[in-house]
């Protein structure tokens, strides 16, 4: 399973400031550490919004807002895509994040689209693979 | 693949089948399930560490594994009541140093009152835990050579195939008997006993917990990499079962992979390994049709292609290159897949280099099925005549007399030619040595067609 953590902004990521030498250490133990572990699979720092845009696709026109963005704590500063066994398994390592010195270190965990999540029209087929799994597995007893 | 607590997918489930067969641990009830896939995940992370940590501790990685369970299953019991601690894994590893300190102290009493000697009691000291905690920190090694010494001793020479991808994946992987048995579609009661088995041979051959170096790591690491290609494999073309892949079994092996690649950087062949895993994987979700018919590389839809994956692979594969590996056999494989990877269309593809690439596989690792590949990429390189020729230089080969690929690499090749009623006998006999039912469906319309466009020239 893919799971994608993304990591929110703050007043100073928003200002462009870059990370202390000391949260960059913490940040690079964590990082070396996912990927020993096998589970990570990207992972990105983002610049603030005042470099970047929305770009807004309506039924009749395409308009681009330019950035900043007013809504600090709901914006992206960074990210990671993991690759786990469960949405547990991402979580616990999302625990492990380095914790900040002062303020907080906002992570959003999602799960990434896979087949398996579309809808229940999938189920009749996967309950159709288990069955024969299972058929299997006692054939080969 | 969901984990169902209730059907004996959690990792404790066979430990406390083993120790409270009357059911002394309550039936798993929805309010706790949160907390049993928490520890599943915790268990997931922390298992390779806390055996490999042990296993330095007691010298014996069957017993390191009982000891990590048995700390499984303090923590199923006591996690739910608590929570996880903060610190899962340092919470198992101390539950499973003070059961090792315990089993070291019972056997040494037996061992005393065995020789009834009393007298020295008093100035014998007990293992303490400050003791076993030296060890850990000693500069004997840090978390990565335990890691690796569990790699090379999961996958010992004394060991069978077989034996050695359980155990791996147990062991490594932090796969339950369940799990293993699903992905290998076999009763979970024989992968416990072929890991029982393995333990126990473990034992008798006096296998040391420890990893090779210098040349002789160079040696064993083949017989690691064909571990994990081989759980790859299992998932990516199931040779048992109906299905055509099984994702799952591909991601576990790459996980092992990249963990490999990490604790061996400076082995070219580890990389070349995962290089070949990801650009292969990254191809998985292009491969199945709907109703699961299989869909040939050429034919595939590239923009279902899985681009994070073939980057991955790319950079692996200079990593590889870059460690003077250019010429492994798995980074050779790696580099053919990745003239696929790196092709925007099918016609884009560069066959000239996957012929030479062919060609230098062939030396590495030769084979007749390498030497079959290598006629198709010559073939699209430089035209069906300069294939045939290689392919019909095989024609003789004992190991090719019941491979389906070689008439139907002929049939394909006699078509460009024109030379179709030949074709139609090549496409026959293929169908009739594949054992792949929508394969042979597939061949015998290939060879209807021919037989309609000859009756109509």
């Amino acid at each position: 399973m893919r799971f994608i953590a993304m990591v929110h902004a703050d007043e100073r990521s928003e200002a462009g400031e870059m990370p202390t030498e000391e949260e960059l250490a913490a940040m690079g133990a964590f990082n070396e550490e996912l990927v020993k572990a096998g589970v990570m699979l990207a992972g990105e720092g983002l610049h603030p919004s005042s470099r970047g845009a929305r770009i807004v696709h309506s039924a009749d026109k395409t308009t681009v807002i330019d950035g900043p963005f007013a809504e600090t704590k709901e914006l992206i500063a960074g990210f990671w895509i993991l690759q786990a066994k469960s949405y547990e398994e991402a979580l616990e390592w999302l625990k492990r994040a380095p914790q900040p010195a002062q303020g907080e270190f906002v992570i959003e965990l999602r799960k990434v689209f896979e087949a398996e999540d579309f809808g229940e029209a999938f189920t009749p087929e996967l309950q159709e693979q288990e069955a024969r799994i299972r058929a299997q597995a006692e054939k080969n007893a | 693949m969901a984990t169902n607590t209730t059907h004996g997918s959690w990792p404790g489930e066979r430990a406390l089948r083993g120790r409270w067969v009357t059911g002394r641990i309550a039936p798993v009830s929805s309010a706790s399930d949160s907390t049993h896939r928490a520890i599943d995940a915790v268990w997931r992370i922390e298992a390779a560490r806390l055996i490999a940590g042990l296993a330095r501790l007691v010298r014996d990685i069957g017993q390191a594994e009982e000891l990590a369970q048995d700390a499984l299953v303090a923590a199923l019991e006591q996690w739910p009541q608590t929570g996880v601690p903060d610190n899962p894994g340092a919470w198992l590893m101390s539950v499973a140093k003070r059961r090792a300190i315990d089993q070291i102290r019972r056997r040494e009493r037996f061992e005393r009152k065995q020789e009834e000697i009393g007298r020295d009691l008093e100035t014998r000291r007990d293992p303490s835990e400050d003791e076993f905690d030296a060890v850990l920190d000693s500069a004997e090694g840090n978390i990565s050579d335990d890691l690796l010494r569990l790699v090379f001793t999961a996958c010992h020479p004394v060991l069978s195939t077989e034996a050695r991808v359980a155990l791996t994946l147990r062991v490594l992987g932090g796969l339950t008997t369940t799990e293993i048995a699903r992905a290998f579609l076999v009763p979970e009661s024989t992968v416990a006993q072929r890991i029982v088995r393995a333990k126990k041979t473990l034992t008798k051959a006096g296998v040391e917990f420890d990893a090779p170096v210098g040349d002789e790591l160079a040696a064993r690491l083949p017989s690691v990499l064909e571990v994990i290609y081989l759980v790859f494999n299992e998932g990516y073309s199931a040779t048992a079962g109906d299905d055509w892949m099984r994702p799952a079994l591909c991601e576990d092996a790459l996980r092992l992979g990249r963990i490999l690649a990490e604790l061996v950087p400076n082995e070219p062949e580890a990389h070349g390994l995962v290089a070949l895993m990801e650009i292969q994987a990254s191809r998985s979700r292009a491969r199945t049709g709907p109703g699961g018919v299989p869909i040939l590389l050429l034919e595939q839809d590239r923009a279902r292609w899985d681009y994070l994956l073939i980057h991955r692979g790319l950079r692996a594969l200079e990593r590889a290159t870059r460690l003077g590996g250019a010429r492994g056999p798995y980074a050779l494989q790696a580099a053919l897949a990745a003239c696929h990877g790196r092709a925007r269309t099918a016609e884009e593809t560069d066959w000239a280099l996957i012929a030479a690439l062919y060609r230098e596989l062939a030396t590495v690792l030769p084979s007749p099925v390498v030497e079959l590949n290598r006629a198709v990429a010559v073939s699209m390189a430089y035209g069906p005549a300069a294939g045939l020729e290689l392919v019909d230089a095989l024609a003789d080969e004992p190991s090719l007399k019941s491979y389906h690929l070689l008439p139907s690499v002929r049939g394909d090749l006699l078509v460009k030619l024109g030379r179709r009623r030949e074709a139609i006998a090549e496409f026959e006999r293929a169908a009739a040595l594949t054992a792949n039912e929508p394969e042979r469906a597939l061949l015998l319309d290939r060879a209807a067609s021919c037989a309609e466009v000859s009756a109509a020239g």
